[in-house]
């Protein structure tokens, strides 16, 4: 039981956590922009790196590295935006999906130059013991990661239930062209999603980074599961992602598990597979993802 | 003699290259209701799509209580007070019925609560209904959200697309009803209109529109009672 808990199902939440703040912002874009923005992993990426001076430089706590992260990858955002999808925003989307592909090009290669393409971390050396209550033993950092996770969903929550704002977003995702008549600034709709997925992003790659190390091509390993999480939880749909994500971080844990003897039931090489696996069977039998109804 | 609150004055324009107005000209005057009424492809929905500025404009004027208001941003002509019910797609099917209405006081600082309240006295179907989904409602209940949010703006001219389109009969003498109410407490309406006949009943004016240009105006009831008017645009 202990095992279970302490290896299997808090490092699923952990990943899960992960994955859902990612999903949020991919499934966000989405229903506004209407194009899948493959430069997702590589902007939690760029976060990770944002955050290195201020957590190693400055000394300071992951999460405040993931809070100046947030402000800053909403900065390189909003000018991606403004040079990269703004001209091709009147074109077909699948445009704005290409250039994506290429920006999450060019923002990896932009760090292999900028910092090098050696794994870094934000601890440097010293290990911090676990906590322990009982039997149950976790990281110190892992309590962080899902806790801020939750008070973030809990924000885009409020942000989309509570603010005009918020409310201005989800008419935009049901029609952009009434929002128009209707006197929304689309323009401003879309910055502001930006903001909001590319923050969420941000504190999604520094905690991808703190739970594990710095390497040029962490979010582009996230993206595949960050893809799945969306699907799964019906694109566009951010409370579908966070369940979406939810699902796929706990499953790729679980599935490592000795469910049957002593052996784990799949390598943990495969972990990603499941998340394919899952991500192809969902595209076969529930294309519209998992929940029927509200988009959101 | 006053500007009329509402005037297309020789308006040409279309989509792309080629004109599918060729100079309409029509006037909407304080406290009437204006039916713009023709055969398929005249026109009509093009000549309310100009006044908001939907339709690239090649000649011609367009003003609000006489001031030229051609060629404005949405978000403008949503301020100095006009109102577009477009045909379809006119309600955010996701969203509650309040949060319809609290939209269409987008552009505005105003607390929308107590105007929402004012619109739920008018359409009480909507009041029961204000937290379900619009997308879930009747075609009936769905128009009358359509409508509550446009006027959530106090407009000063309210612009319906074919407001009956696609509604049951009783449902299209309800809509037809409401824009008489609408128009009773003070809003001038230019609309248009497939069901001609009912659309002129209620109606103080009509306009014929063929061809994108203007064929016949006159008095509602006029319309109504001449005979070759009944037979080519009234169905007999």
């Amino acid at each position: 039981m202990y095992e279970f808990v302490n290896f299997y199902l808090i490092p699923g939440l952990v990943l899960g956590s992960i994955y859902a703040l990612g999903a949020i912002g991919v499934s966000m874009l989405f229903s506004i922009l209407r194009f899948a923005h493959f430069a997702h992993g590589d902007m939690m990426t760029l976060a990770a790196y944002l955050a290195l001076p201020v957590v190693v430089g400055l000394g300071l706590h992951p999460l405040a590295g993931a809070a100046a992260a947030a402000l800053m990858t909403s900065v390189v955002a909003l000018g991606i935006d403004k040079v990269g999808y703004q001209p091709v925003r009147a074109r077909p989307t699948i445009v704005s999906a290409m250039v994506s592909l290429g920006i999450a090009l060019m923002i990896r290669s932009a760090i292999q130059v900028g910092y090098g393409v050696k794994t870094q971390s934000y601890t440097t050396g010293q290990i911090t013991p676990p906590l322990r209550f009982d039997w149950l033993i976790v990281q110190e950092r892992h309590i962080w990661i899902i806790a801020s996770s939750m008070v973030l969903m809990l924000a885009v929550h409020l942000l989309l239930s509570r603010t005009r704002a918020g409310k201005a977003m989800r008419a935009m995702s049901d029609s952009a062209e009434l929002a128009q008549l209707t006197g929304i600034p689309t323009e401003r709709v879309v910055r502001l999603t930006w903001v909001v997925g590319a923050s969420l992003a941000a504190v999604a790659g520094v905690f991808a980074a703190w739970d594990t190390f710095l390497q040029t091509m962490l979010g582009w390993f996230l993206l595949l599961p960050i893809f799945a999480a969306t699907i799964l939880g019906g694109i566009g749909r951010p409370y579908g992602a966070m369940i979406g994500g939810l699902v796929i971080g706990l499953a790729e844990e679980l599935s490592t598990y000795p469910w049957l003897g002593t052996e784990p039931l799949i390598s943990p090489g495969y972990k990603t597979g499941v998340a394919f696996a899952i991500m192809v069977a969902i595209l076969i039998f529930r294309p519209h993802g998992l929940f029927k109804g509200r988009v959101f | 003699m006053s500007a009329p609150v509402l005037e297309l004055a020789d308006v040409s324009g279309g989509y792309g290259e080629a004109d599918i107005l060729h100079g309409v000209s029509l006037t909407v005057s304080a406290g009437e209701i204006v039916v713009v009424i023709g055969p398929n492809g005249a026109g009509k929905s093009s000549a309310i799509k100009a006044v908001f500025g939907l339709l690239r404009i090649s000649s011609g004027e367009i003003r609000l209580a006489g001031e030229n208001i051609t060629g404005l941003s949405t978000e403008k002509l949503i301020g100095r007070g006009i109102s577009y019910v477009p045909q379809t797609g006119n309600v955010f099917p996701n969203l509650s019925v309040e949060e319809n209405l609290e939209l269409g006081a987008y552009t505005s600082d105003e607390d929308w609560r107590p105007r929402a309240g004012e619109i739920y006295d008018m359409f009480p179907p909507l009041a029961e209904r204000r937290r379900q989904a619009a997308g879930t409602l009747s075609g009936g209940e769905r128009q009358m959200v359509a409508i509550g949010r446009a006027l959530m703006v106090k407009p000063k001219v309210l612009l319906l697309d074919e407001p009956t389109a696609g509604l049951s009969p009783a449902f299209q003498d309800d809509i037809l009803s409401i824009a008489s109410d609408i128009n009773a407490s003070g809003v001038p309406i230019l609309m248009v209109e497939q069901n001609a006949k009912q659309a002129l009943e209620i109606a103080d004016r009509g306009y014929i529109l063929v061809d994108g240009r203007n064929r016949l105006e006159d008095a509602a009831s006029v319309l109504l009672s001449r005979a070759d008017v009944a037979e080519m645009f009234l169905g007999g």
